[in-house]
């Protein structure tokens, strides 16, 4: 389809055909007082050159994890992605990313699909995934929705240690789902007690773990407490490496599993596109929202990957559909299926370890800084730190000083004053030995 | 007399006393074609009439089943789980999806005979 912009004339015509002199007269229900009375503020148009120029001048004023000691983590986080990985998702046999309607045209979207969910199924231990949402909260919002409608019942807990980013779009969707919510309140030591919230009326519990402080959360006994009232444990993470170090959520007793995909295959890139995971026992399978590729076998008997289960789907079920959510994160999926694939399991387990070393090592370093304690009984690669001063402003002047040195608690949890003096730190394999001396010795000034 | 009622949205109920058998009728399973899913009460739910109570998927749509009748859930032919496809071979037999207890009989008055039942259907193509 060619896009061909109206010509004056053209806009004419339609003015004398619906019999209005001009564009303005459109607008004429539009209240006097509501209506910009001068042009909008922008400079002239520039060429190409010129506009390049501007950009690349307004870029070099930004910090890049890759340019800096980066210690920030707070659900997206930073590792080494294989140059592979950004070859083989530009491949033609991937062409185009958009849902696979028709599988005779598009057997090399559906086989990675069809990879992609048995990666997120064995990293979880639930039985079945789907082929992914659009980010974490989004993810953690359709795993509240989907408890609800399994158990017919409305009330969801969420854990303090939940992302406050999670908590929030959980919240918003559930309003307007006409759902619970109660949130408990932070927790960054992970003193919070989940399990005599829970009623007859709740349909699940959502904890995450890591939680958003970094700790390591048993969900063995928030599963029994919660299966014993007829609720469902939703188990969230939003760094996926972590499930190559700790027992998955499906051998804890999760029900659910909602996460970030992000932090395998997928960049920063400022907050987004992002990634969701979403697995769940295959008792609750016709419940779960988006996307399902299944295996199968065409007429001669040959292996073929087909989406299943659509019936579930808005595009037949309509207003009953499990979700409006019907499509997938296509591009960002393929990455972390790639990214997975070239890591295997072996290469997976190494990456967390490595991770996990770095981080011990770090907050060994961080908690001598005198005034300076890691909060953290257990972590994977994330943990909190608290300082002896408010953290924002300790950031701000690590960040002159060239260290990307954590995120402050405050950033996403303003509300509460008590937690101002929290720093999370999060530590990855790209760290070097230069890099930590560089952030201890930074932060050490920055408090003396 | 007739024991069997069907109602406009393709349920029928079969009575024997004071409960009735419910499915969906034989032109319905022929209109969704496979069917590879029912997902049925639980014994003990109580219903009202035109209620959703059951929902049936085919390899073409979903569809909700509503109880043609108030009363509550005494039992679901669990069997479905396993061999759905027994909908699509005998709908108005061993198809059946649940057995309700009736609280009030005169409700079947609202529903069709088979005769009225097949008038409808042949009304529809």
């Amino acid at each position: 389809m060619r896009y061909l912009p109206l010509t004056p004339a053209d806009r004419n015509a339609m003015l004398r055909a619906i019999g209005v002199a001009g564009i303005d007269d459109l607008f004429a229900d539009v209240p006097q007082s509501a209506r910009r009375t001068q042009p909008l503020d922008l400079p002239p148009h520039q060429g190409e050159l010129e506009v390049e120029r501007a950009l690349r001048a307004m870029a070099s004023k930004n910090l890049a994890a890759g340019d800096a000691p980066f210690f920030c983590g707070a659900g997206a986080y930073r590792h080494h992605i294989p140059a592979t990985v950004d070859h083989l998702i530009q491949r033609s046999e991937f062409l185009t990313s958009y849902t696979p309607y028709q599988p005779e045209i598009s057997q090399g979207t559906l086989q990675y699909l069809f990879e992609f969910q048995t990666q997120i199924a064995m990293l979880s231990g639930m039985d079945i995934a789907n082929a992914s949402m659009y980010d974490g909260a989004t993810a953690c919002a359709e795993a509240v929705l989907m408890a609800n409608r399994a158990t017919k019942r409305r009330k969801a807990i969420l854990s303090g240690g939940l992302h406050p980013h999670y908590r929030a779009v959980t919240e918003t969707t559930s309003h307007f789902a006409g759902a619970l919510v109660q949130a408990m309140p932070a927790a960054p030591e992970g003193e919070e007690d989940l399990i005599s919230a829970i009623d007859d009326t709740t349909a699940c519990i959502v904890v995450q773990t890591p939680d958003f402080f970094g700790n390591l959360r048993d969900l063995r006994p928030l599963a029994a407490a919660a299966h014993d009232k007829g609720a469902l444990l939703v188990a969230v993470t939003t760094e996926p490496l972590a499930l190559g170090a700790m027992l998955s959520p499906g051998e804890m007793g999760a029900d659910i599993f909602a996460g970030e995909g992000q932090s395998l295959g997928v960049g920063l890139n400022f907050g987004g596109p992002y990634l969701g995971l979403f697995a769940a026992r295959s008792s609750l399978q016709r419940q779960m929202p988006g996307r399902l590729c299944g295996e199968t076998v065409d007429a001669q008997g040959r292996r073929g990957y087909v989406l299943t289960l659509s019936a579930r789907e808005q595009h037949i079920r309509r207003e009953k559909a499990t979700s409006n959510i019907c499509t997938n994160s296509g591009l960002c999926c393929l990455a972390f299926t790639i990214h997975v694939a070239l890591l295997g399991e072996a290469g997976f387990t190494r990456l967390a370890q490595l991770n996990h070393q770095a981080a011990i090592i770090l907050s060994q370093m961080l908690s001598g800084i005198p005034g300076v304690t890691c909060l953290n009984e257990s972590f994977f690669n994330e943990f909190t730190l608290r300082l002896p001063k408010p953290a924002a402003p300790v950031v701000e002047a690590l960040a002159a000083r060239g260290i990307l040195g954590g995120v402050p608690v405050s950033r996403l949890i303003p509300e509460d004053p008590g937690l101002a003096k929290l720093l999370l730190v999060a530590a990855n394999e790209t760290n070097t030995d230069q890099d930590r001396n560089a952030f201890v010795s930074a932060l050490r000034e920055v408090l003396s | 007399m007739t024991n069997i009622f069907y109602t406009q949205d393709h349920e029928w109920i079969r009575l024997d006393g004071d409960t009735g058998t419910v499915g969906i009728s034989n032109y319905a399973q022929e209109q969704l074609g496979d069917i590879v899913f029912v997902e049925l009460p639980q014994p003990g739910a109580k219903t009202a009439q035109g209620d959703e109570i059951a929902v049936v998927e085919s390899v073409k749509a979903a569809s909700e089943i509503y109880a043609p009748v108030t009363g509550e859930i005494i039992a679901a032919n669990t069997a479905l789980e396993g061999a759905p496809a027994t909908v699509n071979e005998a709908a108005e037999t061993d198809g059946w999806f649940f057995k309700i207890r009736l609280t009030d009989k005169s409700e079947l008055e609202s529903l069709m005979d088979a005769a009225a039942y097949n008038n409808y259907i042949e009304g529809l193509s």
